[in-house]
């Protein structure tokens, strides 16, 4: 069996595991799917929206949708639930609309307005753990089109399998795989200029000599 | 490693758990805790205290205060590993201005009226139409009504406080006889209000401070016999040379008709 299979049965037995907690009892099966796809939803959000505080009024508002939803919903339903894509299908839904508020109330603002900083929570926490690459890697994702970007985040920081995304695009796998190869095509683009132009390859988290050199 | 397996891998490094506590802006927690007459189910948020009940409302199921709190509020409802804090305190000493509340399932004139009415003080009553005075909705006197019944949180937000002006305690999510233990709990003279209101009063004075109040305040209680009159209306006491009480703040009304029809019925 190769690594990825393990991995898929595995996460199948999650999804299993949350739907038969769900049609069990609704509010403690709520604990096991949060508890299961927490990460998933937050990094999702994080690295779509980009900024801590907002990653996680996301994750709550989409997490409390979600639970309302499932309120209404029969043990069928919830027993053929795909509950990773239906988790992302909400929480792209909750970000649009939070888009959508936002242009509306920035519309009076100046165009040159710099955008808001990163949330400082962000800067002191995380970047301990990723180191500057984690940074500007995260700022990187932001430059891409909606599309790639949700592709490459769903696939390669959440770690989504391309049949789910498909269902949560509504699109044929082959377009996915178009939409994730052609952002990653453009982050490597966006890397090289940095790389060439530094000396020291301080990007480089997997070597340890330079994860704490200030480039 | 190649540039795409090392992309690949920093992306992934690029996740990260939701932060600790993340859950309980979507869920609420509940406890069950003793109350001033039996036991009390209470839920609460990130925000505070959403939801009371009575033991005996929910027939001392806690299914049933769960789906009860469910289909009003749509959250997940976990039970709870110590009560809300300062709950405690409240409950005992009836004093419940300090706790936090989450209000956000209730309107913004339900959150006004149930804020006006978390100021009055243990053992006073007011009259509904006081609580629409105070929240600049004079006339809104039966919708104050309306909104006292729909409090989500009774006993902690003490619309057993207010009562009908005509003497009599009026209505109460729990049933009026347990307002009128709380109220009896609370000292609240009510033979006096209610025998004052037979009289036509609904507001006493004090011929040496020339002051009028609520017969409840207790600048009103204090006053002796011999000098204590009772007055149909605050203008009947202001044309007499009395001033309204600071404390307990009685107002000129509008026509008594207006209060009569005004006042809620029981159903």
């Amino acid at each position: 069996m190769t690594e990825a299979e393990t991995a898929g049965v595995a996460t199948v037995d999650a999804d299993d595991r949350v739907r038969h907690a769900l049609v069990a009892d609704l509010d403690g099966g709520f604990v096991v799917l949060y508890e299961t796809y927490q990460r998933l939803v937050f990094s999702t959000a994080l690295r779509l929206c980009g900024r801590w505080a907002d990653a996680e009024d996301l994750t709550a508002e989409a997490f409390l949708r979600s639970y309302r939803a499932l309120a209404g919903y029969e043990p069928a339903r919830i027993g053929s639930l795909q509950p990773r894509a239906w988790l992302v299908t909400i929480l792209l839904n909750v970000w649009r609309n939070s888009q959508r508020t936002a242009a509306r109330r920035t519309q009076s603002a100046p165009l040159e307005a710099a955008p808001d900083p990163a949330d400082p929570r962000e800067d002191v926490e995380r970047a301990v753990e990723l180191g500057e690459t984690g940074r500007e890697l995260a700022g990187m994702l932001r430059q891409l089109p909606d599309q790639q970007r949700i592709a490459v985040v769903l696939r390669h920081v959440a770690d989504l399998p391309i049949t789910e995304i498909a269902s949560v695009f509504g699109s044929p796998e082959g377009t996915v795989k178009s939409h994730i190869s052609r952002g990653l095509q453009r982050l490597r683009e966006l890397q090289a200029p940095a790389e060439s132009g530094a000396r020291m390859p301080a990007r480089r988290i997997s070597d340890p000599a330079n994860s704490h050199g200030g480039a | 490693m190649t540039d795409n397996d090392l992309l690949t891998t920093e992306l992934a490094a690029l996740a990260a758990d939701a932060p600790t506590g993340l859950l309980d802006r979507v869920a609420a927690r509940w406890v069950r805790v003793p109350g001033p007459f039996g036991d009390l189910y209470v839920a609460s948020t990130d925000q505070g205290i959403a939801y009371v009940r009575t033991d005996k409302a929910v027939h001392s199921e806690d299914g049933a205060f769960a789906a009860s709190f469910r289909k009003r509020f749509a959250r997940p409802l976990l039970p709870a590993e110590r009560p809300p804090a300062g709950l405690g305190p409240a409950l005992r000493t009836g004093r419940t201005s300090g706790l936090r509340f989450d209000l956000r399932g209730s309107t913004d004139f339900e959150q006004a009226v149930l804020r006006s009415a978390l100021t009055i003080p243990k053992g006073q009553v007011r009259p509904y139409s006081w609580v629409a005075r105070q929240i600049g909705r004079p006339r809104a006197v039966r919708a104050v009504g309306s909104a006292l019944a729909r409090n989500p949180v009774p006993l902690l937000i003490p619309c057993h406080r207010v009562t009908r002006s005509d003497g009599t305690i009026g209505d109460y999510v729990f049933g009026s006889e347990m307002k009128e233990s709380l109220l009896q709990a609370e000292q609240v003279n009510l033979e006096e209000v209610r025998e004052l209101a037979r009289a036509g009063f609904h507001y006493v004075g004090s011929d040496t401070t020339g002051i009028v109040c609520f017969p409840t305040c207790p600048h009103g209680r204090r006053i002796t016999a011999a000098h204590r009159h009772g007055f149909r209306s605050v203008e009947a006491a202001e044309a007499a040379g009395y001033r309204p009480c600071l404390h307990c703040r009685p107002a000129p009304e509008q026509a008594s008709a207006d209060r009569e029809i005004a006042d809620p019925v029981p159903e």
